[in-house]
């Protein structure tokens, strides 16, 4: 065999044991009851903000301590407790949905990550009448068009 | 029906030069190609002929639809989608280009605009490699025209028209103001036009020069990438085997010092922009554009070995095809929207999947038929290369280099597995540890490879002409490396020993690629710094790797935050680190005070610039920072944050703002008045009383921030108001590393802010008061502390002015060697 194809081997030996160290170490995505069953697994949770309940945070109390309250994005009947330690995190409120990266422990979803899926802006804009130009129309012609819910 | 306020000419005028690019562009594709195959030299003569005219009539239609899009979008025409979503009226006119190159449309423009000059270039120097060189360039170039075609095909949509108007987008379809009697199953107001006034503006975070210069110089980077391809297949077609190395190896070098530079320009706005506190975080859009130039460092090397030996030319063959490839498959994750779980910045899914895919399979598919039919044909030396040789060294480190490009690559296409198998896999806990565990080792072996490799003769080597050559830097490298690593404290704890020493020893190897590529300059090219590209590049090359291990390892966490409720943290994992300031309210932050002084607005935009200053406490450093923020911008909720750091020419501070004060606020001008007060004692302030009722310690805290015999006072207070209502406030004093830190605690209903100053032994208290007459203006920060970022980004430079200088000799060489042929 010539020293080459030894060395190729090796490298192919090598490549594979990366592989595989890498496929163990992984997470997963699961739903809210699936990492409820699995404690202490590092998952991943597409979830939705449960507005109906509060968001706790006080950045003069402590500027690290965030919970809210999340929904399963297939089931909402699926509800969780989530603790984030690391800060605010922007665009909450007008989440459309939010991947979850943590663990679920002692009855609540330690989240050490977060990811927020914004609607588009320009649906957002459309869909209140908050922004200027919107508001500036609605007011050129005033009949039946203040009412831009569908 | 005609509507107010339009400007259509320059829509359809830009349409029409995407059509004449993509004709032309087919055209240019099919001569050359009829040129390469043409039996005799009239035929060739007079198809290159067409060709020409064909690439140059694109060139004209590219450079066109250019100018209109950007005359579009500098204009505000905002009934054009492509302006409307990516710009605005306050937008600086700096920054129009980077707007330009926001969306898709606009970077394939970029891209097809890099080709055309450098199909222009190669027109004039490629001579008998035109044709078939040019027939790859055009057929890229009919790919990238079809990308922006918006044209439908048999009921098929090709590419996304950047020339869309706003009302032809299905973006106005759900707004009913806009529509007649305000029913959105009527068409549009004549006048709706009146309604759009404004843009929906660059994204904040790409608000940055470094989006300005970053994407031009990177799509140059893949744009280059397709010559060595190109020149690779050329060479299989028309078998001429290894010939083309020659043309081909300066465009390999340009296109290797112009991705890299370009992917590192995207690390520089990253830390400057981004606040994941860092320059490069494993995120796919990242990796992507670096596999690609990890399989090109190895394509160089190996036709560096064919040139000199006759090894390897199936390789480089191999490693441009693929580092090509890897451009193409790049393309697909960033803009197919595959990736959307798992990064952060990639492109918004356009629903070209298809398209990207056949994009990719179109180049790649018959580049692999080619080189599998003519494999065998690829001259190649039966007899091994000596291990003495330098050569085979080399070619180790190329497999290296691709193997890192493999894993790299393996684990950023997750998502595309999940879609494949529907599984569900995820990344891993610690994403980012998850690469450097591998890429750590990886860096070690190239580190030594490239130190040591270049005193190897090529065929053999004699080990006594080895030894002496390396023994003097090998010597200095041990003596430097051991000084840093015994005084530069670079103890990374947060993984294991292991890892730690992983680091160690890559620094080790780092240190000794510098020297003694640095020493090789003067031992092996006697000083003549323009034939030296190589080991300069690789002196620059070691010093990437310095950077980025002791910024990395060294990184400190400055804002680390003693107060608040204990999280169930693992040992070593502390994310405590936002910390609030009160405006004019002095908090204290390891060896600096920070005061958070005030704001100011950007008289445009909503954009808020925040005044924090930095004193040292042992008075050697003031400065102040100004991290700014897009508040509640342009539908946004909440903060778009860009950070600010102060440059030494060791480290950086670095900081950015992570949440602010309600915006509506009062000014606050009143100080601190300090009491003394034992447990049962009264404190009277404007609106009520507060009873302090003893005070707690704690010990017993972790070592990590509070040094050996730490520890916790907590004042408990409980604050009697005249409205009746009780509260209680409990700040804290903490005794960290010999320090006195106060955790002043606020109760907001009553704008009253409370810090414990002093603890005596009798249990009595010093207690320090301040009454607010508005509610408190407040920002809470982070910061950190990087040490060597600099080395990170010199290195960069020296690298990729090691690879132009190698570029210029061997267009140097090639000149002389045509002149004398």
């Amino acid at each position: 065999m010539k020293k080459t194809h030894i060395i190729l081997l090796v490298f192919i030996a090598a490549s594979i044991a990366v592989l595989i160290s890498m496929l163990n170490t992984g997470s997963t995505y699961e739903t809210i009851a699936d990492a409820k069953a699995l404690p202490g697994k590092f998952v991943h949770v597409a979830v939705r903000l449960d507005k109906s309940k509060p968001v706790e945070f006080d950045a003069k109390k402590d500027p690290n301590y965030l919970s809210f309250y999340a929904t399963g994005v297939e089931d909402p009947k699926e509800a969780m407790k989530v603790v984030y330690r690391n800060g605010e995190i922007p665009n909450l409120m007008i989440s459309e949905r939010l991947v979850l990266k943590g663990k679920y422990m002692d009855g609540q979803f330690e989240c050490k990550d977060v990811q927020t899926k914004c609607p588009s802006k320009y649906k957002e804009e459309m869909k209140h009448p908050q922004d200027e130009s919107v508001k500036k129309s609605a007011a050129y012609n005033p009949p039946a068009t203040t009412d831009v819910k569908k | 029906m005609e509507y107010i306020g339009e400007h259509l000419l320059p829509g359809q005028l830009g349409h029409g030069f995407i059509v004449l690019s993509l004709v032309a562009s087919l055209i240019a594709t099919f001569s050359y190609f009829k040129s390469a195959q043409a039996k005799n030299t009239e035929d060739a003569t007079y198809w290159k002929k067409l060709a020409r005219g064909a690439f140059i009539t694109e060139v004209i239609s590219v450079i066109a639809i250019f100018a209109i899009l950007f005359y579009i979008i500098s204009n505000h025409l905002f009934e054009y989608k492509y302006a409307w979503q990516h710009s605005s009226r306050s937008l600086e006119p700096k920054y129009l280009l980077a707007c330009f190159w926001e969306g898709q449309e606009g970077s394939f423009l970029l891209w097809s605009i890099w080709h055309c000059v450098l199909g222009l270039i190669l027109i004039r120097t490629a001579k008998k490699w035109e044709a078939p060189v040019m027939t790859v360039v055009s057929l890229m170039q009919v790919a990238l025209a079809t990308m922006i075609a918006g044209i439908y095909f048999f009921g098929w949509k090709m590419g996304t028209n950047p020339f869309i108007l706003l009302r032809d987008s299905g973006v106005l379809d759900n707004a009913p103001v806009l529509h007649i009697n305000g029913d959105v199953a009527m068409g549009l107001r004549q006048d709706y036009m009146m309604s759009i006034t404004d843009g929906n503006d660059l994204n904040p975070l790409l608000q940055n020069y470094w989006m300005v210069i970053h994407p031009p110089v990177l799509f140059m980077g893949f744009a280059s990438s397709v010559v060595p391809f190109a020149f690779a297949m050329a060479g299989l077609w028309k078998k001429k085997f290894g010939e083309w190395t020659k043309p081909a190896l300066p465009w390999t070098l340009f296109s290797a010092a112009v991705l890299g530079v370009g992917i590192m320009m995207g690390a520089m706005w990253a830390y400057e922009s981004l606040t994941f506190g860092g320059y490069w975080a494993w995120d796919p859009v990242e990796n992507a554009s670096l596999v690609p130039w990890l399989i090109l460092i190895g394509g160089i090397h190996t036709l560096l070995i064919y040139k000199h030996t006759g090894h390897s030319l199936r390789a480089t063959h191999l490693f441009f095809i693929l580092a090509f490839g890897f451009v193409l498959y790049s393309t697909f994750l960033t803009r197919s929207g595959i990736l959307g779980e798992t990064s952060v910045h990639a492109f918004t899914d356009l629903g070209m999947n298809m398209q990207l895919l056949v994009f990719l399979l179109l180049f790649i598919v018959p580049a692999f038929i080619l080189f599998a039919n003519r494999y065998k044909q690829i001259p190649h030396i039966q007899k091994e290369e000596s291990s003495s040789s330098r050569e085979f060294w080399m070619f180790i480190g190329s497999l290296v280099f691709f193997l890192s490009a493999l894993v790299v690559i393996g684990k950023t296409s997750l998502p595309v597995y999940n879609k494949i198998f529907g599984t569900k896999m995820a990344p891993p806990e610690k994403a980012e540890f998850s690469y450097n565990q591998i890429m750590i080792f990886i860096a070690i072996i190239l580190a030594v490879l490239t130190a040591v490799t270049q005193y190897l003769k090529y065929k053999s080597t004699t080990t006594k002409f080895f030894l002496k050559k390396i023994w003097m830097p090998t010597l200095i490298a041990i003596i430097i490396a051991t000084l840093v690593l015994a005084f530069g404290h670079v103890n990374y704890e947060k993984e294991s020993y292991g890892f730690m020493a992983a680091i160690w020893l890559a620094v080790a190897c780092s240190i000794y690629t510098i020297v003694a590529n640095a020493a090789y300059i003067w031992i092996g090219m006697k000083g003549k710094l323009n034939l030296s590209g190589g080991s300069i590049a690789h002196v620059g090359f070691g010093m990437v790797l310095l950077g980025i291990l002791i910024s990395s390892s060294k990184k400190e966490v400055l804002s680390n935050n003693i107060g608040g409720i204990p999280a169930p943290l693992d040992k070593n994992e502390n994310p405590r680190e936002n910390l609030t300031l009160v405006k004019g309210l002095t908090v204290d932050m390891g060896k600096y005070t920070l005061t958070y002084e005030g704001d100011s607005s950007h008289p445009k935009k909503q954009l808020k610039y925040y005044k924090v200053h930095f004193k040292s406490k042992d008075g050697k450093e003031d400065f102040v920072l100004m991290p700014n923020s897009f508040v509640n911008y342009k539908g946004n909720e909440g903060l778009m944050s860009n950070p600010d750091a102060r440059h030494y020419w060791d480290h950086d501070v670095f900081t950015y703002i992570t949440s602010i004060s309600n915006p509506d606020k009062m000014e606050d001008t009143t100080t601190f008045r300090t009491k003394n007060l034992h447990p049962g004692d009264t404190l009277f302030y404007s609106a009520g009383f507060i009873i302090f009722n003893g005070v707690t310690e704690k010990k017993d805290l972790p070592e990590k921030l509070f040094g050996k015999d730490g520890s916790l006072f907590t004042a408990q207070l409980k604050v009697h108001a005249k409205t009746g209502s009780v509260f209680s406030i409990a700040p804290k004093l903490g005794f960290a590393k010999g320090e006195y830190l106060a955790v002043p605690d606020t109760l907001i209903p009553e704008s009253i802010i409370l810090k414990l100053d002093k603890v005596n032994p009798d249990q009595s208290v010093a207690i320090g008061i301040k009454e607010s007459n508005g509610v408190m203006d407040y920002i809470t920060l982070k910061a950190y502390k990087f040490p060597y970022i600099r080395l990170l980004w010199l290195g960069v430079i020296i690298t990729a002015l090691g690879i132009i200088i190698s570029m210029r000799r061997r267009i140097v060489l090639n000149r002389l060697s045509d002149n004398q042929s």
